[in-house]
């Protein structure tokens, strides 16, 4: 049901039956460690390739994901699900695997909200029983892909960021208990003209301002609705240009609830410069941690806004600035007299 | 003394490429190219030999020196051949370094997988 | 140029690289420039180390005992890079592991192996001069104009 200019409001709350998380070496490192499902070691995952690597994570996850909801592949009715590789391969390759019937989705590092507002409004249409939504990204596959090899010595500035490797998935359902998704956001594309494809923070801060903005204004709430704003990976220096905008515009979120999954993963590694960044960094920080804490009591409503910067090497080469988007979902825990 | 000279002048090479880089924000790759052109047009003005003679290793070993010879290769050959000089002598002086990237890469990527 | 490229810009775009431009962390400059400097010093200096080697052990002279350092430097330049080491130290040194020979080496071998798995024709051998070819396509045009106006003017004299 559309409410205002760009937000979903989902009356049926379709439950989040299961998600999972999974990670690699430097994400075990970093102080959400006990919140994935599997940690691996090996930056190949036994794999031969960083491509195959990546596909194998995301397979993993989306096993996982099914296999907590009790499930089996046979009854998810759909999956949708992105990455960062060209032509969405990850995905796709998974897809084959899963032989489920799939919608490819590109939207960088927004892949994960995408997916998962995608999914409740399958669910809340009634078009299906369970989705499964999943992304991923994967540290090396990136690098090779939108910057240099990864054995090549490139010294980055610090406001880069460091391209998680990581997966995460989650099996959205019609009845069940769990938490529950209430309303979406679909962003537009915002770009403010910069460039620096080592400054994404900046780039996409002001997409993720512009989908909160019109998720509080479509929806006629106030920032005190949420006990938690997240967003996706926008770094040190995204978050801190964030909140600055957030204090311009009078959108009153305090300090300590507003937070970025990129800053989190990582904690206070100095290795990863502003903070983690990719599909994965998102999808695995809001599936494992944020799930398990609200799960915990700890919140009760927490707004989770994923960012992504739609460029390619190409563009960049081409000189165009960086195209940015934001897509924020609502996540609720059941009411307490568990009616609705 | 000649190993001073080497640091100094190697060193100063160097943070000349860390400036294009950081301040001028050019990528690795345009920094390089500029630093051959500019170790091109040195040699030209048979600048860069002397600074050789000064700083031994520390000015043959930064990449301005590629250019440097690939500049002289292409000279020489054309004292005796004239303008077809030019362009058989380019890879004269400089074809060691580049063969021995192309087989050393070569059999790195054999022996050797990328690690992440 | 740097003003041209605002020029195209919106006011509120503008206005928003001012704010970005605010958190931007500053780069450490100084301490980038010493570490250029101290690390691509020593390299000069290994490498001069190296040469000196060739000169009073293997009956090199001055001149023939460059090429030999060249080749021992970019052998060790790729077997840091196949350990995995070089793009660490690199991010520390920035230009001092960059602007040296060994740097031209890393980036042949690390575009090497990281197109191993597309195999050895498309993947290495397709890819190696990935990085490098810029360095020598301008190198080698420069050379080439230089070359020909010194030829032309000494024919001219």
């Amino acid at each position: 049901m559309k409410q205002g200019h760009q937000t979903w409001l989902f009356p049926s709350k379709p439950v989040i039956l299961s998600s999972a998380a999974i990670g690699g070496p430097l994400e075990a490192q970093g102080p959400l460690a006990d919140d994935f499902d599997t940690l691996h070691g090996d930056m190949l995952l036994g794999q031969s390739s960083w491509e195959k690597a990546e596909k194998t994570l995301l397979e993993e996850c989306c096993d996982k994901a099914i296999e907590k909801a009790g499930l089996t592949k046979e009854q998810i009715e759909y999956f949708l699900c992105g990455d960062l590789m060209n032509q969405i391969v990850s995905s796709s390759f998974t897809a084959r695997t899963l032989q489920t019937p799939f919608l490819g989705l590109f939207g960088a590092c927004s892949t994960s909200m995408e997916g998962l507002a995608l999914a409740s409004l399958i669910v809340d249409s009634q078009s299906a029983d369970y989705v499964l939504t999943a992304t991923s990204s994967h540290n090396s596959s990136a690098e090779k892909q939108y910057r240099y090899p990864t054995e090549y010595g490139a010294q980055k500035p610090p406001t880069a960021q460091w391209t998680a490797t990581a997966s995460g998935a989650a099996v959205v359902g019609r009845e069940g208990t769990g938490l529950r998704v209430t309303s979406a956001t679909i962003g537009r594309v915002v770009d403010m003209g910069l460039t620096d494809p080592f400054n994404m923070g900046a780039a996409m801060a002001p997409a993720a301002f512009h989908t909160i903005e019109s998720h509080f204004r479509d929806l006629q709430i106030s920032p005190a609705a949420y006990d938690l704003v997240v967003t996706g990976d926008l770094g040190r220096v995204g978050h801190s240009i964030l909140s600055e905008m957030f204090q311009q515009h009078q959108i009153e979120i305090p300090p300590e609830r507003y937070r970025d999954c990129g800053m989190m993963i990582y904690g206070e590694n100095p290795n990863v410069w502003s903070g983690g960044s990719g599909c994965g960094c998102c999808a695995s920080v809001t599936y494992g941690h944020l799930l398990h804490r609200m799960k915990r009591g700890e919140w009760k409503r927490i707004l989770v806004v994923a960012t992504g910067a739609l460029l390619s090497p190409l563009t960049f080469q081409q000189n165009e600035s960086i195209p940015c988007i934001a897509h924020a979902v609502s996540i609720e825990a059941e009411s307490e007299e568990g009616v609705r | 003394m000649i190993f001073l000279w080497a640091f100094l002048v190697g060193g100063a090479i160097c943070v000349v490429g860390q400036f294009l880089m950081d301040v001028m924000k050019l990528t690795p790759a345009h920094t390089m190219s500029t630093l051959v052109v500019a170790g091109a047009i040195l040699g030209g003005f048979e600048l860069y030999d002397p600074l050789i003679k000064i700083a031994g290793a520390g000015a043959s070993v930064p990449i301005t020196s590629f250019g440097n010879a690939l500049v002289h290769g292409a000279l020489q050959e054309a004292q005796k051949d004239g303008l077809v000089g030019v362009l058989t002598g380019i890879f004269e002086v400089t074809s060691a370094g580049i063969s021995a990237a192309i087989v050393f890469g070569f059999l790195g990527a054999l022996v050797f997988r990328p690690r992440g | 140029m740097a003003n041209q490229k605002k020029q195209k810009l919106t006011p509120t775009q503008q206005q928003y690289q001012t704010l970005a431009k605010k958190h931007e962390p500053e780069i450490p400059f100084i301490s980038r420039f010493l570490r250029a400097f101290f690390v691509g010093g020593m390299i000069c200096v290994l490498a001069q180390g190296i040469q000196e080697c060739f000169i009073h052990f293997f009956d090199f002279n001055e001149k023939t005992a460059s090429n030999p350092t060249v080749a021992v430097l970019i052998l060790i330049s790729v077997l840091l890079t196949g350990f995995g080491v070089y793009d660490r130290i690199a991010q520390w040194a920035g230009a001092g592991t960059a602007v040296p020979v060994t740097g031209f080496a890393n980036s042949i071998a690390s575009a090497a192996l990281e197109h191993k798995s597309e195999g050895y024709v498309l993947g290495v051998g397709g890819n190696m001069f990935k990085l490098a070819g810029s360095v020598i396509v301008f190198g080698v045009f420069a050379a080439f104009v230089i070359g020909v106006i010194r030829t032309l003017i000494s024919m001219g004299g």
